[in-house]
C-alpha cells in the first residue's frame, strides 16, 4: 500500500473521544441482549416443537408457536441494531478500519453469511408453521440455531483478537504480513470468550423467560402452558448458571496469563504481589485469593497496576465495579439455579414457594445487568487499547465532527425502539393463546 | 486478484439495490396508500415483504464487510468523510426494522396508521441517504484519510442528489412491479392494477431521472461521465436504458414477472456501468482500487470465505424464494388437523417420551466430571474437560426439560386443541 494512505491515518484530534466510546458501549449495550436471544432462543422452540413431536401434547406447539413470533420480532430488532454497530465501526474508529480491516475484516464477512442464513430460515421457521410437513418444519429450525451460533463466533472471534491480537506485523504504521485466518481462529482467547458468551446466553435468554411466566406464576395462571414455557426456560438457564462459574474461572485464568493488566484491575491491585489478596466491599480481604483465583496458586505473583505508566492503564474504578458486579449475580443465579434444579429432578415439579418465584423474577433483569456488566469488564479493560497493546483507541477515532449530536440522536433512537420492543412483547402476550393452539388462519402472517 | 472483491461488492449492491430497493419502495408506497383502500394495498405490501425484508436487508451488511476486509483505507476514508449521511441512512434503518418488529404487535387503526408513517418515512429517507453517500464517491469528494474531505459537500451536491433521488425512485418502481405481480399470483388484480399505475409512474420519473443524469454528471462527475459516454461503460449505459425501457413496456402490457426481471437487469447495468466508468480508481482521484486493495492474504482468505458461505447460502436463499414466489406463505385458511393419532398413540405408549428420571443424574455426573477436569487442568488437559461439560450441560437439559411433572395426566386420545 502507498505511504500516503498511511500517513492520512495517523492520530487526529478528536475532542469527544470518551462521548465516542460512550456511543459505541450505549450501541453494544442495546445490542447484546438481543444477541443473547438470536444464540439461546431458536434452541428453546425447536425444543418445544420437537417435545411437541414426541409427545404429541399440543401445549408445546402453541409454545413454540407463540415463542417463535417473539424470537422473530426480538430477530428484526437485533438485525437493526447489529447494522448499527457495522456502521458505526467505521463511521466512529476509521483509524482502526483503515489500519486492521484486513486483519479481522474476514471475521465479519463470514458472519454477514451466517447472519443471512439465519435470517432465510427464521423467516421460513415462522411464516412456515402449517405451510410445511410438520418435520420439514422441524427441521428448518435447525440451520437457524447453527448460524445464530455461528454468527456470534465469527463476531467473538474478532473480539478476541483486539483483546489478544496476533497474526500480523507492524511496519511504518500499518500491518503487513496478514494472516487472517491465524489472526481469527488461532486465537488462545478465543474458545473462552465463546463459550462464556453462549453460556450468558442460555442464563440472560432463559431467566429473562422465567421472569415473565414467573409473574404469571405468581397472579396464580398456572397453566400448562405457563408451566411448560417455565419449565423450558428455567431449565437451560439453571445448567447454564452454574457452568458458567467454571467457564469464568478458566476466563480469568487466560486474562491473568494474557492481560495482566486487566486482571490488576479487576482487584485494583496497585503493586505486583506474591501471593495478593482478594477483597470484597466492604473491605473483606482474603489471603492469598487472588493468586489462587487467577492461577490456582496461592504463592503465584500478580502482575499490578504500577507495572506499566498511568497511561496504559484502564480506568479502574469501573472495570472493578462491573467486575464484582459481574461475578456477585452469577454466583446468585448459579444458587437460585441449584434450587431449582433440585425441585424439578427430585421433586418432579415446579418449585412452589412464593421467594423462589420472586427471586425468579428479579434475576431476569439482574441477568442482563450482569450481561453488561460482563462486556464492561472486558472490553473497558481492554482501555486505553482498541487493538490490546498495539494500537491505541485515541488513535482509531474519527476526526469527523459532530459526534455528541450523533450520541444524542441515537440515545433517542434507542429509546424509542426500547420502548418499542417492551410495547410489542406485551402485545404479543396478551393475544389470546387460542391464536396459536388450534387454527393455521394468517398463521405467521402478522408476525 | 485486486480486483476481484470490488466485482463482488458491486454485485452486492445491484443485488441490495433490486432485493432491498424492492423493500424501500413498498415503505414509499405506503406513504399514499390511505384510507379503506389503502389498507388493503398496505396488508398486501406487508404480506409480501414480510418474510423476506430482513434478507434483502443482509445485502448491504455484506457490501460494507467485503468493503472494509478487502479495502480498508477506501473504507475508513468513505465513513469518516460521509459521516453525516451514512448516520442518516443508519437511523433510518433502525427505523425501518422498528417499524417490521413494530407490525407484529399493533392492532387499532390508528396504531398502524402511526407505525406505517414511521416506516414510509425512513423507507425513503435511507435510500436517499445512501445514494447521496454514492453520489459523494461517483464525483470523487472523498480524499484518503481520516474525515480528510468536506463534511457537507461531499454529500450535498449535483450527483450525489441526482444518485439519492435516482435510488428513490428506482426503489418504487421496483417495488411497485414487484407488488403487482404477486398481487396477480395471489388473484388481486384490483390490486396489481393500482400497483400498475404507481409502477408505470415510478417508471416514467426514473426514466426522467436518468436521463437528465448525464447533463450532471458533465458538469459535476466529469471522470465519470466520460466512463459512461465511452468505452465499455457506454455499453452498460446502453443496456441499462434498453432494459428499462423494456420493463416499462412489460408493466404497460401487464406482463410483471417478466417486467421483474428486465427492471432487475436495468439496476444491474448501471452499477456495473459506474464501476467500469470509475476504473481503475476506487477514489477519484487518486486511489486505484489496486492501491487499496487489502494483501492477497486476506483476499484469497475473504474469497475462500465467500465461496464457502455461497455454497450454503445459494440453496438457503432459492428455497425461501421457490416457497415466497410459489405462494406457500400466503394466508392459510385450513384449521390444523391436530397431530397425526399414530404419534400420540405411540407417544403414550412409550414411557421415554416423557423423559426418564434416570437420566438427569447421569447427564449431570458427566457435567461435574467435565467441571471438574476444566477446573483443575491446563490444555491441552482442559479443552477435552470444556467438551465433556458442555455436552453434559446440553444432555442434561435434554433430561430435565423433557421430564413430565409427576402428575402428568397421559394425552387424552385423540388430544384436546390447546389447553
Amino acid at each position: 500500500m502507498i505511504d500516503l494512505a498511511a500517513s492520512a491515518f495517523g492520530p487526529v484530534q478528536q475532542e469527544y473521544l470518551l462521548e465516542a466510546r460512550q456511543m459505541q458501549a450505549m450501541s453494544f449495550i442495546a445490542h447484546i441482549p438481543l444477541v443473547c436471544f438470536g444464540v439461546a432462543f431458536p434452541a428453546l422452540v425447536v425444543f418445544a416443537e420437537w417435545r411437541h413431536h414426541r409427545t404429541g401434547n399440543p401445549v408445546y406447539r402453541t409454545l413454540a408457536r407463540r415463542w417463535s413470533k417473539v424470537m422473530l420480532a426480538l430477530f428484526a430488532v437485533g438485525v437493526v441494531t447489529g447494522t448499527i454497530l457495522s456502521f458505526e465501526l467505521g463511521l466512529l474508529w476509521p483509524g482502526f478500519m483503515a489500519t486492521f480491516g484486513d486483519v479481522f475484516g474476514l471475521g465479519f464477512t463470514l458472519e454477514g453469511f451466517s447472519f443471512f442464513i439465519e435470517a432465510i430460515f427464521i423467516a421460513i421457521y415462522v411464516y412456515g408453521w402449517d405451510r410445511l410437513p410438520p418435520r420439514t418444519h422441524l427441521l428448518t429450525g435447525i440451520p437457524v440455531i447453527v448460524s445464530g451460533i455461528a454468527g456470534s463466533f465469527f463476531v467473538i472471534a474478532v473480539n478476541a483478537w483486539m483483546n489478544n491480537p496476533s497474526g500480523f506485523r507492524i511496519e511504518n504504521g500499518e500491518a503487513v504480513d496478514v494472516d487472517p485466518w491465524g489472526a481469527l481462529f488461532g486465537n488462545s482467547y478465543l474458545a473462552h470468550e465463546i463459550v462464556h458468551m453462549y453460556v450468558a446466553a442460555y442464563i440472560v435468554a432463559g431467566f429473562l423467560l422465567g421472569s415473565v411466566y414467573g409473574w404469571q406464576w405468581l397472579k396464580g395462571n398456572r397453566t400448562a402452558y405457563v408451566r411448560a414455557a417455565l419449565t423450558i426456560a428455567l431449565t437451560a438457564a439453571a445448567i447454564a448458571a452454574p457452568v458458567q462459574l467454571i467457564v469464568g474461572d478458566w476466563a480469568a485464568r487466560s486474562v491473568a496469563r494474557e492481560q495482566p493488566i486487566k486482571l490488576a484491575s479487576f482487584e485494583d491491585l496497585r503493586e505486583t504481589t506474591k501471593g495478593a489478596p482478594f477483597s470484597v466491599p466492604p473491605g473483606i480481604e482474603i489471603p492469598d485469593m487472588l493468586s489462587l483465583l487467577a492461577f490456582h496458586d496461592p504463592n503465584a505473583t500478580v502482575t499490578g497496576l504500577d507495572s506499566v505508566p498511568p497511561d496504559d492503564r484502564p480506568p479502574v474504578g469501573i472495570v472493578r465495579a462491573s467486575f464484582l458486579t459481574m461475578v456477585g449475580i452469577g454466583t446468585l443465579l448459579a444458587a437460585l439455579a441449584a434450587v431449582f434444579l433440585y425441585v424439578r429432578v427430585r421433586r418432579r415439579r415446579l418449585p412452589e414457594s412464593r421467594w423462589f418465584w420472586r427471586a425468579a423474577i428479579a434475576a431476569g433483569p439482574l441477568s442482563v445487568v450482569a450481561l453488561i456488566a460482563g462486556w464492561v469488564t472486558t472490553e473497558v479493560g481492554r482501555q486505553p487499547w482498541v487493538v490490546y497493546g498495539v494500537m491505541r483507541t485515541e488513535d482509531a477515532v474519527t476526526g469527523a465532527g459532530g459526534i455528541p449530536v450523533g450520541y444524542v440522536t441515537l440515545a433517542l433512537v434507542y429509546a424509542g425502539v426500547l420502548a418499542a420492543v417492551i410495547w410489542i412483547l406485551r402485545r404479543l402476550a396478551a393475544r389470546p393463546l387460542a391464536e396459536d393452539a388450534a387454527t393455521a388462519a394468517e398463521g405467521g402472517g402478522d408476525g | 486478484m485486486a480486483e476481484v472483491p470490488i466485482v463482488l461488492i458491486l454485485v452486492g449492491l445491484a443485488a441490495y439495490t433490486v432485493l432491498g430497493g424492492a423493500d424501500f419502495g413498498a415503505g414509499f408506497w405506503e406513504l399514499t396508500a390511505r384510507g379503506e383502500r389503502g389498507a388493503a394495498l398496505r396488508d398486501h405490501t406487508h404480506r409480501s415483504m414480510a418474510p423476506v425484508w430482513e434478507a434483502n436487508h443482509v445485502w448491504l451488511v455484506f457490501v460494507l464487510t467485503m468493503a472494509w476486509t478487502c479495502y480498508p483505507q477506501a473504507f475508513a476514508s468513505i465513513a469518516s468523510t460521509l459521516t453525516i449521511p451514512l448516520f442518516v441512512a443508519a437511523v433510518g434503518i433502525i427505523l425501518r426494522g422498528a417499524g417490521y418488529a413494530l407490525r407484529a404487535g399493533s392492532s387499532t387503526p390508528r396504531e398502524e396508521g402511526a407505525i406505517s408513517l414511521l416506516f414510509a418515512l425512513s423507507s425513503v429517507l435511507t435510500p436517499f441517504a445512501l445514494g447521496l453517500v454514492v453520489g459523494g464517491i461517483a464525483s470523487g469528494r472523498v480524499p484518503i484519510g481520516n474525515a480528510e474531505g468536506d463534511e457537507i459537500t461531499s454529500w450535498l451536491n449535483g450527483t450525489s442528489l441526482l444518485i439519492g433521488t435516482l435510488a428513490v425512485a428506482t426503489a418504487a418502481y421496483i417495488a411497485a412491479v414487484y407488488l403487482a405481480a404477486d398481487a396477480r399470483r395471489m388473484g388481486a388484480e384490483e390490486i396489481a392494477g393500482a400497483f400498475r399505475a404507481r409502477a408505470l409512474a415510478a417508471g416514467v420519473v426514473a426514466g426522467a431521472l436518468a436521463i437528465a443524469g448525464p447533463f450532471v454528471l458533465s458538469s459535476d462527475a466529469p471522470e465519470v461521465y466520460d466512463g459512461l459516454t465511452g468505452g465499455a461503460g457506454v455499453v452498460a449505459l446502453l443496456a441499462s436504458a434498453a432494459a428499462g425501457s423494456t420493463a416499462l413496456a412489460l408493466v404497460a402490457t401487464r406482463r410483471y414477472s417478466a417486467a421483474r426481471v428486465a427492471a432487475a437487469t436495468a439496476v444491474a447495468a448501471i452499477v456495473a456501468g459506474w464501476g467500469l466508468a470509475q476504473e481503475p480508481y476506487l477514489l477519484l482521484p487518486d486511489l486505484t482500487i489496486e492501491q487499496a486493495a487489502a494483501g492477497d492474504a486476506t483476499i484469497v482468505a475473504v474469497l475462500i470465505g465467500f465461496a464457502v458461505g455461497l455454497l450454503i447460502l445459494a440453496p438457503s436463499l432459492g428455497y425461501l424464494f421457490r416457497l415466497v414466489l410459489s405462494g406457500r406463505f400466503d394466508p392459510a385458511t385450513a384449521p390444523w388437523p391436530g397431530p397425526p393419532a399414530a404419534a400420540v398413540a405411540a407417544a403414550n405408549a412409550d414411557p421415554d417420551a416423557h423423559g426418564s428420571p434416570r437420566a438427569a443424574p447421569i447427564a449431570g455426573a458427566v457435567t461435574a466430571l467435565g467441571a471438574g477436569v476444566t477446573f483443575f487442568s491446563d490444555a491441552p488437559l482442559r479443552s477435552l474437560g470444556i467438551a465433556v461439560m458442555l455436552i453434559g450441560a446440553i444432555a442434561c437439559f435434554l433430561a430435565v426439560a423433557a421430564l413430565d411433572e409427576a402428575d402428568t395426566p397421559a394425552l387424552p386420545f385423540p388430544p384436546r386443541d390447546g389447553d
